[in-house]
């Protein structure tokens, strides 16, 4: 089994991006995942330096470098940067939305279907292989159960090895995405004026009840979960299942030491108390998402 | 410009097309559409009644089936397909990939609309959908502003149709599990956003509590209107402040868009609210036939009347309504 770092989703000065990815070459990851997924405006990083730091990776380590691409695509502005990082020349890329599925799939080039593509099903992993998908990870809100069944499926049709399956296992889930800005909303200014204002924020605003309950995490244009997904007890589970990517979530410094930490887990299996006042695992379990089982 | 309006049920079918419609959408009784209520959608007899009325009368039949198919579950969806196709629906919306792929492989001549729920918002997924099931329209996202819905219309492939009237979803929907983060159940999963199984209501010292799996949505004071507890409208705590962080509890209403809507060549405009009384389905469109006969009569000097706003604005969450995404300054 393998493990890669996800795309980090929040908005960091350029400065902490490239000190994160100076230590990311240093980890455990086998393969990294780096690029803005969430909002066009953040632009501490241009399409063209994330693809020089992608290569600078690549050519410095041996892990694979896949460059992940926006979920939301409104202006024809956004669709010119995304064919630009889709028709790079080397490095993968993961779609987030089927605007890049259609584009990598012009350009006759294998993708990796991200977490924000609705593939529920055999009949949709079908329709996306044959657009050229290698590797698939599942939306958020899926079970374990549910993948097993589609992985079972795959391998009864004698097409599980056409593609890699990974899954989503540390961190903050990426649950919603909105034309509203929510981090503007926060500072009371219009998204059209919002001054970058989501860089203050490297771990986004929490957004709780009025009795004082994590509810989720305000990311800009994004909402997220308030607790940090957690299924280091299902590692064994999953490579049982042949997943075969383990993906810890880039949220902070903290990525490093829970790659060590899942890495180690599937060595040498111990059971790890899950803190339900700040991790959650309840999706994995078909329950309510927020919760652990 | 075609007016789509939504039925729960026969008798709300009916209203819609003696109050104007010029098509109805409606879903089958189970969890492949994405307003999977209980008392609400059409069983295989009332399916064939609600074809034969609307197609007696000249006018066209939608089926949603919107949700995504589960997985070791896909026949429901196909037999859903299959059920639509029998009785003689005139479009099949659909949000699913397999679904579709079924739908354009087996019906090539039942025409296929992309459901908002596929949360198609640019140019290069349209295409993706026009190549792959040759779609016949695509029903666009309550994300895109005006400018952006104008730029897609004017390149297009395929024709396009927006949301008009309804409940404002303020998520690019068929995106969203905040449902199931809070409740295990989502639109996308369950064809239903913060189920009415997990809502409860309580009276307390502090006032009157609505919550969702309890998770507190909101708390209303003696003055307030208390409203459904649809989770990304309730009020919440960001750092001290206390507010709507998401949205308030507020309904879309684009009739001042009616004339630029037309202009831009949008095929069709939507009113939400399947999940709505028959009462309601006859006053929007009622509502909604007269503004569009009369900018269709003369655009230019088009007026939206006080009257039409304030009946809409009666039916709308909160009383109240907005342009939503559609006006910039909103997001």
């Amino acid at each position: 089994m393998k493990f890669s770092l996800g795309p980090n989703m929040f908005f960091w000065p350029k400065t902490d991006i490239e000190q994160f990815y100076q230590q990311a070459k240093q980890s455990n990851a086998d393969i990294i995942y780096l690029g803005e997924t969430v909002c066009s405006k953040r632009r501490e990083l241009k399409a063209k330096d994330w693809l020089a730091l992608g290569r600078e990776i690549a050519q410095e380590t041996n892990k694979q470098i896949v460059i992940s691409t926006m979920t939301l695509l409104e202006s024809p502005a956004e669709i010119v940067t995304l064919k630009k990082l889709c028709d790079n020349g080397d490095l993968l890329v993961e779609a987030n939305d089927l605007s890049a599925v259609q584009i990598m799939h012009d350009l006759n080039m294998p993708f990796v279907v991200g977490p924000a593509i609705n593939c529920y099903n055999l009949s949709t992993l079908k329709v996306l292989l044959k657009q050229g998908m290698m590797r698939w990870l599942m939306p958020v809100e899926l079970s374990g159960d549910w993948l097993k069944t589609i992985l079972t499926q795959a391998s009864d049709e004698n097409i599980r090895d056409q593609f890699e399956c990974e899954v989503f296992s540390w961190g903050y889930l990426p649950l919603a995405y909105s034309a509203r800005c929510f981090t503007a909303r926060s500072e009371d200014r219009p998204k059209d004026d919002c001054q970058y204002c989501c860089i203050n924020y490297p771990q986004g605003r929490k957004m709780n009840s009025r009795e004082g309950e994590q509810v989720f995490v305000l990311n800009g244009i994004q909402t997220m979960s308030a607790y940090q997904y957690n299924l280091i007890n299902e590692v064994t589970q999953l490579a049982d299942m042949g997943v075969d990517i383990v993906r810890i979530s880039s949220d902070s410094e903290q990525a490093f030491t829970q790659l060590d930490k899942f890495k180690l887990q599937l060595q040498t299996p111990t059971k790890h108390l899950l803190d339900t006042q700040n991790e959650c695992n309840g999706f994995w379990y078909k329950i309510a998402g927020m919760s652990v089982a | 410009m075609e007016l789509l309006c939504p039925a729960g049920n026969l008798p709300a079918l009916k209203i819609a097309i003696d109050n104007g419609a010029d098509a109805v959408y409606i879903g089958l009784k189970d969890d492949t559409n994405a307003r999977h209520f209980a008392g609400l959608n059409f069983n295989d007899g009332k399916l064939a009644k609600a074809a034969d009325y609307v197609h007696q009368r000249g006018k066209k039949l939608h089926v949603a089936i919107n949700t995504f198919a589960h997985a070791g579950g896909e026949e429901r969806w196909k037999k859903a397909v299959d059920n639509a196709v029998a009785i003689g629906t005139d479009a099949l919306i659909i949000a699913d990939l397999g679904v579709l792929d079924y739908a354009a492989t087996k019906y090539p001549d039942i025409e296929r609309h992309v459901s908002v729920q596929a949360s198609t918002t640019n140019l290069e997924a349209i295409k993706f959908f026009k190549n792959n099931f040759d779609v016949g329209r695509v029903v666009l996202p309550r994300v895109l502003s005006v400018q952006q819905v104008r730029q897609l219309a004017k390149n297009s492939p395929v024709p396009l149709e927006v949301f008009a009237f309804g409940s404002l979803c303020i998520m690019a929907e068929g995106r969203c599990y905040l449902s199931s983060y809070m409740t295990g159940e989502s639109p996308n999963t369950v064809g239903a956003c913060s189920p009415a199984k997990y809502v409860r209501w309580q009276e307390t010292e502090q006032g009157l509590e609505s919550r969702l799996n309890n998770v507190l949505i909101d708390r209303y004071q003696a003055d307030e209107n208390a409203g459904y507890p649809t989770l990304c409208k309730g009020r919440f705590d960001v750092d001290g402040d206390v507010y709507h962080a998401l949205e308030e509890p507020t309904s879309l209403n684009t009739l001042e868009l009616v004339p630029e809507l037309m202009a831009m060549g949008i095929v069709s405009v939507k009113i939400e609210g399947r999940q709505r009384s028959p009462a309601y389905v006859e006053q929007v469109a009622k509502t909604w036939r007269m503004a569009l006969d009369r900018c269709k009569q003369d655009p230019d000097n088009f007026t939206v009347e006080g009257e039409w706003m304030q009946t809409l604005a009666n039916l709308s969450e909160g009383s109240q309504t907005t342009l939503g995404a559609y006006h910039r300054k909103w997001q």
